[in-house]
């Protein structure tokens, strides 16, 4: 994966609490108003912001605390969300399409379907999940600006 | 069609986004599962579920979804209602359930998207 140590044009750190529904979506708001106002092409940011919100809602769903870093480098976007939590034990199969561990709770509200781990690979040019049962989560993901056309 | 012409139509009433009506809609998507709506729906989508909490405004903003429609008479939370506003995104109610709704607006040309 491309490091975002050098030429990081903007970083901005993001906490999120875990089990909070309802300010759900607000980080991925403002990741998505950031990158507006940075005047990227919609499609780049739709893919980013989708992605962001996913890793939010997944903090959100199952995690105590968890925090969400945006990166803009002249290449590519990063963002990066580390999580204090239950972890995933195996994440080849929470990265199946319809795999899910979502409560009931979680389910009524529209969540848990089995897809937002797949719709931040689909959305995104590279992907990096570890875990640690019983510590947390790392996910990393990168959306480069030069594969985006204009819509 | 615009989102105004379809809740004339069907009798739909706008609870958010009185301003933002005339988009054309492309198409339309039932689902009250998120991330399959944020999978599947297309930019200027109607999005028909029975969702009602502020996050349905979320994904319609994230996707540029036309507007959203509430089905079964379920009613917008308030903090959706306040969201649907800031974020621009329309928000209608019908007292008829998806099943129906979707078939009625099937039938005057909205249809959705083919996997086959």
């Amino acid at each position: 994966m491309a490091e975002a140590d050098e030429n990081i044009r903007f970083h901005e750190m993001f906490h999120i609490e875990g089990g909070n529904f309802t300010n759900a979506g607000a980080i991925s708001s403002q990741v998505k108003k950031i990158l507006k106002g940075a005047g990227f092409s919609s499609k780049l940011i739709r893919r980013t912001s989708i992605a962001a919100f996913e890793a939010e809602m997944n903090v959100i769903c199952y995690a105590n605390q968890g925090n969400l870093s945006l990166f803009i480098t002249p290449n590519f976007l990063k963002v990066v969300v580390k999580d204090e939590g239950i972890g995933i034990p195996d994440v080849n199969l929470a990265m199946s399409e319809g795999y899910s561990t979502a409560n009931e709770k979680i389910r009524e509200l529209g969540f848990g379907a089995g897809m937002g781990l797949s719709n931040i690979k689909k959305n995104t040019d590279e992907m990096i999940l570890t875990s640690k049962p019983g510590q947390g989560t790392h996910l990393e993901f990168i959306v480069y600006l030069d594969q985006q056309a204009n819509e | 069609m615009t989102v105004f012409d379809i809740a004339k139509s069907f009798g739909l009433e706008t609870r958010a986004g009185k301003d933002h009506l005339h988009e054309e809609v492309t198409g339309g998507y039932a689902s009250d599962l998120l991330s399959d709506v944020i999978a599947h729906s297309r930019k200027g989508n109607l999005w028909i579920t029975i969702q009602t909490h502020p996050n349905i405004v979320a994904v319609a903003a994230m996707k540029e979804l036309a507007g959203i429609i509430l089905t079964g008479g379920r009613e917008p939370d308030p903090e959706a209602l306040r969201k649907a506003e800031e974020e621009g995104i329309p928000i209608l109610v019908s007292p008829v359930f998806t099943f129906e709704l979707v078939g009625r607006l099937y039938q005057k040309g909205i249809s959705g998207r083919s996997p086959c």
